[in-house]
C-alpha cells in the first residue's frame, strides 16, 4: 500500500544522468522544483511518467528516474495522450518549449486542451530556440534581433495564455524560473488538477536570449512588476504591498491602496476557479511596463477529462451490447451456413 | 411459365449496379449479394464510388456502382466484365458499356432517357433507339411508369415511390438469375419496421420487377448458380477494412491487451477506424486525433502504456507518419500501421485503387530504419494478415507496416467464422517485476527483442527516447562504434524475424516456363488468370507474396525452377525492383498497371501466354 510506503523525496527523483543544461540556464531551478513538488503529489514513483519533444527543456526525463520518453520535435502532447487514455492512472508530465509546444506542437496543444486530456504541461519560455543556437521563437516579441531575424522579428508573438484560455483552457498557471518556491507550488497544483493543466515557466536562457525576461524577474523591481495571485486573496503587490488591481469599467487599472480614499477591501479578489475566462484572460494578459506580470495559479476550474469520459462511455455502451467476445463480433452480421 | 423458357447453368455470372449516388445501388447490390451468399453461392463484391459525395446527378462523374461476382465455381475477382448491367439512366449506360460482355443483359429505365439526362450523359442521340446496344439484350421497361402504377394505392408521396425503382430492377435480376425474395422481403420487414407503407411498396415493387421480367418476351434464358464447393461452415461476409479493424482487435484480445487506435479520417482507410470506434462493446479506445501525426503518435504512447497501439491510413497519410515511425524503430516499441493503399502520388486518385506505397512502406523514413512490411492479399484474409502484423509488432516490439489497397478494403467476399482459440497465441515479451540491474535494451540473443516494461511497473523506470542510445545501458550515446553497432543491431532484429514467415508456396506447376509473381491485392486475378492459363496446357505457376520485409526464406528456391518470371504490379515496378535488388541472378519482366483500376484476368492472360510463347 502506498501510505505504509516511506515517503518519495526530491533524491529519489534523480536519475544517474550527468546534467548537461549550460551552467546558469534557468531549467537547472524548474528541475530542482519539479523534484520538490512531485512527492507533495502522494503519487507512486513508478505512476509519473515524464515525456517530452526536442529542445533545451525535453532532455529533461533522462534527469528524472521516472518512466519517460524523449520523443520527437513537438508531439509530447500526441504521445502522452495515448498513454494518459490507456492508464488514466498515471501521473503523465509533458516538458516542452516555447518552439515545442507553440511552434511545431502548436496543433497538438490546442487539442490536447480542448479535449481536457489529463496531462500536465510545463513549458518554458524563454523566447528563443536554444539548442540549435538562437533562432527567434513564436513566442519572441516583436523586433527581436536573432541569428534568423539579424534585422528583426515582424511578427506577433504568441501568448501561451491565450491560447489555453482559447482552447477552453481549464488550468493556466505562470512561474518564474528564479522563484523556485513558487514554482513548486504551482506544480503541486498543476499536479493535483484533473484534465489538462499548462503552467509557462518565464526561463532564461542565459546563452542565447540573456535577460529577456530580466525587467520582470530582477530582485531590484521584481516586487514592482510581479503580481503573484492567489485563490481567494487581493490582488495587491509592490514593495510596500501598497498597489493593487480593480476593475475600472471593462478594464483592469493599478491603484495605490490609501491615496484617492482607495481601501484594501475595494481590490479585486482572484478567484481562480471562475469558469467564466474573462477576467482570468485580463490578468494574463497584463505586461510590463503598463502592468504587473501575473503569476502564479490564474485559472483552475474542474470539468470532465478526455480519459475518463473513454473510460464511462466504454463501461456504458458493454452494459447495454449484446457483443460481449470476439466470437459475439464474428456472428453479428448476416451469417450463412455451408453445409 | 408462359414463354419457350431455357434454363442455363453457369459456373459464375458477374452483375454491375449502377446509378446516380441517391439511385440506392450499394443497398441492392448488397442485398442480392446476400441473397447469392445464403444460397451457397461463393462470392467477391466491390463497391464503385464517386469521389464527390453527391455529384450532380444524372453525370458520369455522380455514378455509383456495385459489382458482384457469384459462382458455382471459386469466385477470386468481383468480375472484370459483367453478364448483367443494371443501368439506371443514361450515364450509368455510358460508364459501363465497356465493361459488359458480349451478349450480355443490359437492363434500363427507359423513363429516364429523356432529352435531357441523355445530353447530361453526353450523347447525342438515344441509345436505346439507335445500333449501339445491338448484340446485348436490352430490357428497357419505363420503371418509373411503372412504379407509379404499382403503387397508385399505397399512398406514399411520389418521391418515395421514385425511390423504389431500383427494387423493380433488383426483382428482374432475382428472376433472370432464379433467385429468392425471401430474404430481401425479411429485410425490407425489419429495416423499415417503423414504416409499414415503405414495407409494402418495396415488396410490391420487387414482386412486380419479378413479375414484369417473367413476363417479358424479351428474357428468353434463366440463369442458374448452383452453390459452390467451398469449406463447410459458418460465413459471414467481410470486406478487406472490416476483416483489418478485426484482425488487429483479435490479436489484442489474443495477447491480453487493450488495443488502442489512434487515427485521422482519410478515404479509402476510414473505415477501419469506423468499425473500430463502434467496438466499445469490446473495449477499444479509439482517439480520433487532430492530424495523422498525432493519431500516429497517441498509438506510440499507448503502447508504451501497455497497450497495443494500431493506427490505419492511406500514402499521404503514412507519408505524414514517416517520422514518428522513426521514433517507434528506435524506442523499439509494437505498432502496427494499416496503410489501404490508393492512387498517388500527392491526393491522386483517393477513391482508386494502387499499389505503389511499396517504397514508401520499405524506405519512407530517414536514417537506416527497417521494419516489417506485409501485404494481405484478398479483402477477408486482411484479417488473418491483421493479426501476423500485430503478432510480429508485440513479439519482437517493432513497428509494423500491413498493406492493403483500396481495391481490398473496399471488396467483400465470404470469410469462414473462426473461434479465438483457432489463432495462435501471442507472447510479447512482457515484464511484470523488477529484477536487479534490469536493463530496458538487454535483448534476448535469439531474436535481439528488448524487454517490455510498461509504466506503473514498480522498480523499472527507465527512460526511451529517439537519440542513439548506447547498446547496452540504452543511455543516450554518440560514440561512433556504438552507432555502427547499433543500426547494424536493428537491422539484424529486423532480418531475424524471417523465422516467423511461412515459406513461398507456388500455386499451379510447380516448376516450368513462366512464374508469374505478385504481392498483395493482385491475388484474385493473378489467381484466375493463371488457373485458366493453366487449363490451356500452359506450364506456369503464380507465388504470391504477402511477406514483403522480411522475404520468406525459399525464394530463390522457388525463381530457380522457371525459365521466366514476370513481376504483375500496379505500380511501375516496385516490387520487381525490390527483387532485382534481393535477388540479383534472376532476370525479371514486368507487367505494370497504374490506371487506378485492377489487371482484368484477360489482359493478364493474354500477356502471359505471349511471354511463354516468346522465343
Amino acid at each position: 500500500m502506498a501510505e505504509n510506503q516511506a515517503k518519495l523525496t526530491a533524491q529519489d527523483l534523480k536519475s544517474d544522468q550527468q546534467i548537461r543544461w549550460c551552467a546558469g540556464c534557468g531549467n537547472h531551478a524548474i528541475l530542482a522544483a519539479v523534484q520538490k513538488a512531485l512527492p507533495e503529489l502522494g503519487i507512486k514513483k513508478e505512476d509519473f511518467v515524464f515525456i517530452s519533444g526536442i529542445g533545451c527543456s525535453s532532455r529533461f526525463p533522462y534527469y528524472m528516474d521516472t518512466y519517460g520518453i524523449h520523443s520527437i520535435h513537438g508531439r509530447a502532447a500526441a504521445i502522452s495522450s495515448g498513454t494518459k487514455v490507456t492508464n488514466p492512472n498515471l501521473s503523465v508530465w509533458i516538458m516542452t518549449g516555447d518552439g515545442d509546444s507553440l511552434a511545431i506542437g502548436g496543433n497538438h496543444f490546442i487539442h490536447t486542451i480542448r479535449r481536457n486530456m489529463g496531462l500536465n504541461i510545463i513549458i518554458f519560455n524563454n523566447e528563443i530556440y536554444g539548442l540549435t543556437k538562437g533562432q527567434y521563437s513564436p513566442t519572441s516579441k516583436k523586433g527581436a534581433h536573432t541569428y534568423t531575424s539579424p534585422y528583426g522579428t515582424v511578427e506577433s508573438p504568441f501568448h501561451p495564455a491565450e491560447l489555453v484560455i482559447g482552447s477552453q483552457g481549464k488550468f493556466f498557471a505562470r512561474s518564474v524560473d528564479n522563484n523556485v518556491k513558487l514554482t513548486t507550488e504551482i506544480l503541486i497544483q498543476a499536479g493535483k488538477h484533473d484534465g489538462t493543466s499548462v503552467v509557462e515557466i518565464l526561463q532564461n536562457c542565459v546563452i542565447y536570449n540573456d535577460k529577456t525576461h530580466a525587467e520582470i524577474t530582477d530582485k531590484e523591481f521584481k516586487d514592482d512588476r510581479q503580481l503573484i495571485l492567489k485563490h481567494g486573496e487581493p490582488m495587491i503587490f509592490g514593495k510596500n504591498r501598497d498597489k493593487g488591481i480593480i476593475l475600472d469599467g471593462v478594464k483592469l487599472k493599478i491603484v495605490n491602496i490609501g491615496q484617492n480614499g482607495v481601501k484594501e477591501e475595494d481590490i479585486l479578489v482572484h478567484r481562480s476557479n471562475e469558469n467564466n475566462p474573462g477576467i482570468h484572460m485580463m490578468l494574463a494578459n497584463m505586461r510590463h511596463p503598463n502592468y504587473p506580470v501575473a503569476l502564479g495559479v490564474i485559472r483552475n476550474v474542474q470539468a470532465p477529462t478526455y480519459e475518463t469520459s473513454v473510460a464511462e462511455q466504454i463501461k456504458k455502451v458493454q452494459a447495454k451490447s449484446n457483443i460481449k467476445t470476439m466470437e459475439d463480433l464474428f456472428n453479428s452480421g448476416t451469417t450463412f451456413e455451408i453445409k | 411459365m408462359s414463354k419457350n423458357l431455357q434454363v442455363i447453368e453457369s459456373e459464375r455470372i458477374a452483375i454491375r449496379f449502377s446509378g446516380d449516388s441517391g439511385d440506392g445501388m450499394q443497398l441492392i447490390g448488397t442485398l442480392f449479394s446476400d441473397t447469392a451468399a445464403l444460397f451457397g453461392n461463393d462470392l467477391s463484391t466491390f463497391p464503385d464510388y464517386p469521389s464527390e459525395v453527391r455529384a450532380p446527378a444524372g453525370t458520369i462523374g455522380g455514378i455509383s456502382g456495385f459489382n458482384a461476382n457469384i459462382g458455382h465455381a471459386l469466385v477470386n475477382t468481383p468480375g472484370d466484365y459483367a453478364d448483367i448491367l443494371v443501368a439506371m439512366n443514361p450515364a450509368a449506360l455510358k460508364a459501363n458499356l465497356m465493361w459488359v460482355k458480349p451478349g450480355a443483359i443490359i437492363i434500363v429505365d427507359r423513363d429516364n432517357f429523356d432529352e435531357k439526362s441523355l445530353e447530361k450523359a453526353g450523347y447525342t442521340e438515344n441509345p436505346l433507339n439507335n445500333n449501339d446496344l445491338n448484340g446485348f439484350t436490352l430490357v428497357d421497361p419505363p420503371i418509373a411508369s411503372l412504379v407509379r402504377e404499382t403503387l397508385k394505392e399505397v399512398g406514399l408521396d411520389t418521391k418515395s415511390i421514385l425511390r423504389t425503382r431500383n427494387m423493380f430492377t433488383l426483382g428482374m435480376v432475382y428472376w433472370i438469375l432464379d433467385q429468392s425474395l425471401e430474404y430481401t422481403d425479411n429485410f425490407f420487414k425489419e429495416k423499415f419496421k417503423k414504416n409499414p407503407l415503405v414495407v409494402e411498396a418495396n415488396t410490391r415493387v420487387l414482386q412486380a420487377g419479378y413479375y414484369y421480367a417473367e413476363t417479358t418476351e424479351v428474357l428468353t434464358n434463366v440463369y442458374k448458380v448452383p452453390p459452390a464447393e467451398i469449406q463447410k461452415g459458418r460465413y459471414t461476409k467481410l470486406n478487406g477494412n472490416k476483416a483489418s479493424a478485426w484482425g488487429l482487435l483479435a490479436a489484442a484480445k489474443r495477447a491480453n491487451l487493450d488495443l488502442f487506435i489512434g487515427s485521422y479520417p482519410i478515404t479509402p482507410a476510414t473505415q477501419v477506424l469506423e468499425e473500430l470506434s463502434a467496438r466499445k462493446d469490446l473495449g477499444v479506445k479509439s482517439f480520433q486525433a487532430e492530424d495523422e501525426i498525432a493519431a500516429v503518435c497517441a498509438s506510440i504512447g499507448a503502447s508504451f502504456a501497455g497497450a497495443l497501439g494500431v493506427c490505419n491510413t492511406s500514402g499521404p497519410g503514412l507519408a505524414l507518419k514517416s517520422e514518428a515511425l522513426g521514433l517507434a524503430v528506435m524506442i523499439e516499441i509494437p505498432l502496427v500501421i494499416v496503410d489501404v493503399q490508393r492512387g498517388g502520388p500527392s491526393t491522386g486518385l483517393p477513391t482508386k485503387s494502387e499499389q505503389s506505397d511499396l517504397w514508401q512502406a520499405l524506405y519512407g523514413r530517414n536514417g537506416e530504419c527497417p521494419l516489417p512490411v506485409l501485404a494481405a492479399t484478398t479483402p477477408s484474409n486482411c484479417f488473418y494478415y491483421a493479426f501476423y502484423a500485430a503478432k510480429i509488432a508485440l513479439e519482437h516490439m517493432t513497428p509494423v507496416i500491413l498493406l492493403t489497397e483500396g481495391y481490398l478494403g473496399n471488396g467483400s467476399e465470404p470469410w469462414r467464422i473462426i473461434s479465438m482459440e483457432d489463432l495462435p497465441e501471442i507472447h510479447p515479451p512482457r515484464v511484470f517485476k523488477a529484477v536487479k540491474d534490469w536493463k530496458p535494451f538487454e535483448r534476448d540473443p535469439e531474436t535481439l527483442v528488448r524487454p517490455w516494461a510498461i509504466p506503473g511497473t514498480k522498480g523499472l523506470e527507465h527512460r526511451i527516447g529517439g537519440l542513439e542510445k548506447d547498446a547496452i545501458t540504452g543511455s543516450v550515446s554518440h560514440d561512433p562504434l556504438n552507432h555502427q553497432k547499433m543500426v547494424e543491431m536493428r537491422e539484424e532484429k529486423i532480418n531475424r524475424i524471417v523465422k516467423d514467415v511461412p515459406d513461398l508456396e507456388v500455386f499451379g506447376e510447380q516448376t516450368g516456363d513462366l512464374l508469374v509473381v505478385g504481392w498483395g491485392g493482385t491475388y484474385g486475378h493473378l489467381l484466375t488468370a493463371v488457373r485458366e492459363v493453366l487449363q490451356e496446357k500452359f506450364k506456369i505457376g503464380l507465388a504470391q507474396f504477402s511477406y514483403i520485409r522480411p522475404l520468406p526464406k525459399n525464394v530463390a528456391d522457388v525463381f530457380g525452377k522457371f525459365k521466366k518470371i514476370i513481376v504483375c504490379e500496379n505500380n511501375l515496378g516496385q516490387f520487381a525492383n525490390y527483387l532485382r535488388f534481393n535477388y540479383q541472378d534472376f532476370r525479371y519482366l514486368q507487367f505494370n498497371k497504374i490506371q487506378g483500376l485492377p489487371f482484368t484476368v484477360e489482359e493478364l492472360k493474354e500477356k502471359f501466354i505471349n511471354v511463354i510463347e516468346e522465343k
